[in-house]
């Protein structure tokens, strides 16, 4: 019985992720939206969805003592971050002032700049609707999707992280920002896989089937 | 830029069944919004959007109900609108499943609630809905101002500068409807769709006046709409959303096919 454990941390409609999960686990996989460390630390497969603003963010999970969790999980087994949970991941945001994260990967989050937009037309915040996502390496997470697939994305935020070699897919608004990054069995996506369709069902399903090797 | 424009169809909900006439002939139950949902999810639709036309509280609850469902078969994001007056209200349709929720009479009745709402639940999920129509006559320098009750109540909003306040209190997207277009299939009003567009930072989704699909690729071309949202044209089984978008991408627009 393989158990997949939804960090539900009050940040967004959680759902839509376990509906997706649903969608595509097979019978011998239970899916639980939970915010309960004991459940989340014996799962096989621990997704940290979220969206929402990052104080609020690392606020809860401070708050239900989930982050030293994340951290944990983050060093054992197959995480998934998406959106604001894969933001949280990183050392610091420049939302709401200045945020200290998660720091399990070093970097900054970091907000689209409308003055530089390099295309003529003005750039819009979020960055909402399907954008191509570059594969920057192979890894058994894009498993039968095609390079440069869309994605839905929606966010005013995006990840830099300090070392380039964690990034596993970019995506071009108005220039490259890195949309996926991995790190031994950590994987975490700047777009919504549970609201991308066929693509993104098929990268929830890898996920499912992942050892947390690359 | 590589990021797609979207077409939205909208379906209009009235106690658990679309109305407006959906007509598939393959499909069996066309009043049923799961079974239409699925049919755009089918043919390339980017997101799509509720619209709840009476939404009383009785209403409400069955809406729920549709968006759950939905939920749990169409993995696109789904917009819920109509009715939306409360935090509370928008925290039971994010629950049940939606990812956005459209706001309009309560905005203009009360900004301070978009404020509230996007401070709550985040700028990505509000949608503020608004009803334009075109107030200056031939001649004039354009002029357009917000309307409520379907087009009937002027407010007196100068409706540039009403979207450019609701995006300042935190308002994620805009859904921008031309009360003179809407249900006459003569095209978007391209001069207002382009007036908001280029006014605000956030997307726009334009609305009201498709009858043909250049329409559609006018509204993004012409009018700069980031979305374009119709109903009849594609509930009729005229054109499919695919069609839609290769006549988009045979003119250049990015599009996710």
């Amino acid at each position: 019985m393989q158990r997949v454990a939804v960090i539900d941390y009050g940040m967004g409609n959680l759902r839509s992720v376990s509906k997706a999960l649903e969608s595509v686990a097979g019978n011998n996989t239970s899916i639980e939206v939970t915010a309960d460390p004991a459940k989340i630390l014996a799962a096989s497969h621990v997704v940290f969805p979220g969206v929402g603003a990052i104080r609020d963010c690392i606020g809860e999970l401070q708050r239900l003592q989930l982050d030293n969790v994340i951290r944990e999980v983050a060093q054992t087994k197959p995480l998934l971050g998406v959106c604001l949970g894969m933001q949280a991941l990183l050392s610091h945001s420049e939302e709401n002032s200045g945020v200290d994260s998660l720091d399990i990967i070093p970097g900054d989050v970091r907000h689209f700049d409308i003055e530089h937009s390099a295309d003529t037309e003005r750039l819009k915040v979020p960055h909402m609707g399907w954008n191509k996502v570059n594969q920057t390496i192979s890894h058994p997470l894009w498993k039968d999707i095609e390079q440069d697939s869309r994605f839905y994305f929606v966010h005013s935020y995006f990840v830099s992280p300090s070392d380039e070699k964690v990034t596993a897919a970019t995506t071009d608004y108005p220039n490259d920002f890195t949309s996926a990054i991995y790190k031994d069995n950590l994987f975490a996506v700047q777009f919504h896989p549970e609201k991308s369709q066929h693509v993104g069902l098929q990268l929830l399903k890898n996920f499912l089937t992942w050892d947390g090797q690359s | 830029m590589s990021l797609a424009k979207r077409i939205i169809p909208c379906l209009d909900v009235d106690d658990g069944r679309v109305v407006k006439g959906v007509q598939f002939v393959d499909i069996r139950d066309a009043g049923d919004p799961i079974e239409v949902a699925k049919r755009y999810d089918q043919q390339g639709a980017d997101e799509i959007t509720f619209l709840d036309i009476t939404a009383t509280h009785h209403d409400r609850d069955t809406m729920i109900h549709v968006v759950e469902a939905v939920a749990s078969q169409v993995f696109i994001p789904l917009t819920v609108g109509g009715g939306i007056r409360t935090t509370d209200d928008i925290r039971r349709m994010l629950n049940a499943g939606a990812d956005k929720v459209g706001i309009n009479s309560a905005a203009v009745k009360n900004p301070d609630f978009v404020r509230e709402a996007a401070e709550k639940f985040g700028s990505q999920c509000i949608v503020v809905a608004i009803d334009a129509k075109r107030v200056s006559v031939e001649g004039e320098a354009n002029k357009w101002e917000i309307f409520t009750h379907g087009g009937r109540t002027s407010t007196g909003l100068d409706a540039v500068e009403w979207a450019k306040k609701m995006v300042t209190y935190g308002a994620g997207e805009i859904l921008l409807t031309s009360m003179d277009r809407d249900g006459t299939k003569s095209g978007f009003d391209l001069d207002l769709t382009r007036a908001i567009s280029e006014a605000v930072a956030v997307p726009v989704i334009a609305s009201g006046g498709v009858g043909k699909l250049q329409d559609l690729t006018d509204g993004i071309k012409l009018g700069k709409a980031d979305a374009v949202l119709a109903a009849s044209i594609f509930h009729f089984g005229e054109h499919t959303v695919q069609e839609a978008k290769q006549q988009m991408a045979s003119q250049g627009i990015e599009v996710r096919l």
